[in-house]
């Protein structure tokens, strides 16, 4: 009988001092991040350590910055045209905002998930396989495993083993969000960006990607933006709440949901009016 | 109620159910206070009727105790409070579970009414009229703190229950000695020392009450802590 002592049971939510992680602790560093669209600010002096191999959440309403700060991490937000950034973000100790940085290199390193699932056109094996093939690997062999390997991360493999060369375009909302992380993984990123992963999923699609998600993080380090507030909740270990371009709180999920140090936290977890 | 914050919610119903427990729960605590003392009058003025309707009406809190908890369970299935809302349930479902003991300890103070003392040792009911007055006032300002939400109030009486301790290993010396002085006297005096026990346990879990009072607004949990720990909140 395996005995549950109040010690054991402390074991489990074993708290990072996200104030004081040590250099191996943390996968990305943000510093004094701010963000311009044109004129307005939209991200106002951030800075947070996000750790290894753990799940991080960014909460808050809509327009309070999320998804662009999530968009950051993998230079997204270069595409569009009014974007002044300043401040810095870490990966390796290197600044992702150097002007020699290659962006291909960064995306190779940070994958992303968007909230609707976008596969290609093209067979399932082709779509997991697409970043390979990028990189130069035409390889049968290592394409095959590849495949397989992304597959069976993803959760997707048992379902799709069979029709791998069918179109991808086939596969059911969550199967194909399910995919397009296969396709995300199957470069081996160190970092995976999902915006809000599962809001266009049904409740039993989501469940998969959220166990998936747990799964997940103890090959990468995931990073989750999410309007469901008890979705943060179960999957994250970290939780960041923004408001307005602000970062309101950061701490470890439990605390978060529980005992919120900021009263702005506190409403918006509760639903009350800010 | 203001500290309970709770008409604020973007849903009108989920403030309506919060308050509706809430209701319940004050509710609750009245007639457990009532029980209370009603089980100390009657055991005080040897009423044997009152303490048949203490005993009588103690299903009125457990159906309480089940109902509350009831809604408790419906608001955490609908609704998945967080924070504050996640701690006023949670010290809510507590709560009442120490209510509903504390009903239970009433009905045993209430039972030794019902068991005939020689006027001999009416006066062995005296001491514990004293012990009994001193846990109703306790009881009274935690139901107080609780309505209020009042961490100050609720650290405030939760040191009562030192007083009560020290109380009762009074009482129970004096009932020691009396037992020593007169082995016949000891089924009479065994009767008061479980209702003093009672009162004990009462004292005991009104000190819970506060803490859940404390957990709820500081978010701390101060069971098992010392004093020093609680100040250190103040």
């Amino acid at each position: 009988m395996i005995s549950v002592t109040p010690k054991n049971l402390s074991e489990q939510n074993v708290k990072l001092d996200l104030n004081n992680l040590s250099p191996e602790q943390v996968a990305l560093e943000i510093k004094n991040l701010d963000l311009y669209y044109g004129n307005k600010q939209a991200l106002q002096n951030i800075s947070m350590s996000i750790p290894k191999g753990q799940v991080t959440a960014f909460i808050g309403p809509s327009g309070c910055g999320k998804s662009t700060l999530l968009r950051c991490i993998n230079r997204m937000n270069d595409l569009v045209d009014s974007c002044k950034i300043e401040g810095q973000i870490n990966l390796h100790g290197e600044n992702i905002y150097n002007k020699h940085t290659d962006v291909a290199a960064l995306r190779r390193k940070v994958g992303m998930v968007f909230q609707r699932p976008n596969p290609f056109p093209k067979s399932i094996y082709e779509n997991v396989v697409y970043g390979l093939r990028i990189t130069g690997e035409n390889n049968r062999r290592v394409l095959d495993e590849a495949v397989e390997k992304s597959l069976r991360s993803a959760a997707l493999w048992n379902e799709v083993k069979d029709r791998l060369h069918e179109s991808a375009l086939g596969l059911s909302g969550g199967q194909q969000q399910r995919l397009v992380i296969a396709r995300a993984i199957a470069i081996e990123p160190e970092v995976l960006l999902l915006d809000e992963p599962t809001s266009a999923l049904d409740p039993i699609s989501t469940l998969t990607i959220e166990e998936l998600i747990n799964d997940l993080k103890k090959q990468f380090t995931v990073v989750i933006v999410t309007h469901n507030m008890q979705q943060a909740a179960r999957v994250s270990d970290q939780t960041a709440f923004m408001y307005m371009g602000d970062l309101i709180e950061y701490s470890d999920t439990n605390t978060l949901f529980t005992t919120p140090m900021k009263k702005k936290t506190e409403d918006y977890i509760t639903g009350r009016y800010g | 109620m203001d500290n309970l914050n709770i008409g604020r919610h973007i849903s009108g119903q989920f403030n309506e159910d919060l308050e509706r427990i809430i209701n319940h729960v004050m509710h609750m605590g009245g007639l457990v206070e009532k029980q209370l003392t009603d089980a100390l009058t009657s055991v005080c003025d040897a009423d044997e009727e009152l303490a048949k309707k203490v005993l009588n009406n103690d299903y009125q809190i457990n159906n309480a105790e089940v109902s509350i908890d009831d809604e408790c369970t419906r608001i955490i299935a609908k609704r998945q409070p967080a924070a504050g809302d996640l701690r006023l349930v949670m010290a809510i479902v507590k709560t009442i579970t120490d209510l509903e003991r504390i009903g239970d300890e009433a009905g045993k103070i209430a039972n030794v009414t019902l068991e005939s003392l020689s006027g001999k040792h009416k006066d062995l009911l005296s001491n514990l009229d004293n012990l009994g007055r001193h846990v109703l006032e306790f009881l009274q300002v935690t139901l107080d703190a609780f309505t209020r939400m009042d961490f100050d109030a609720a650290v405030t009486a939760h040191k009562s229950d030192d007083r009560i301790d020290r109380e009762y290993e009074a009482l129970m010396r004096q009932l020691m000695t009396y037992m020593m002085e007169d082995p016949r006297s000891i089924p009479q005096v065994m009767s008061v020392i479980w209702s003093a026990r009672a009162l004990e346990r009462i004292g005991d879990r009104c000190q819970n009450i506060c803490e859940y009072i404390i957990y709820f607004v500081k978010g701390k949990v101060v069971r098992h802590t010392t004093p020093e720990d609680l100040e250190s909140l103040s």
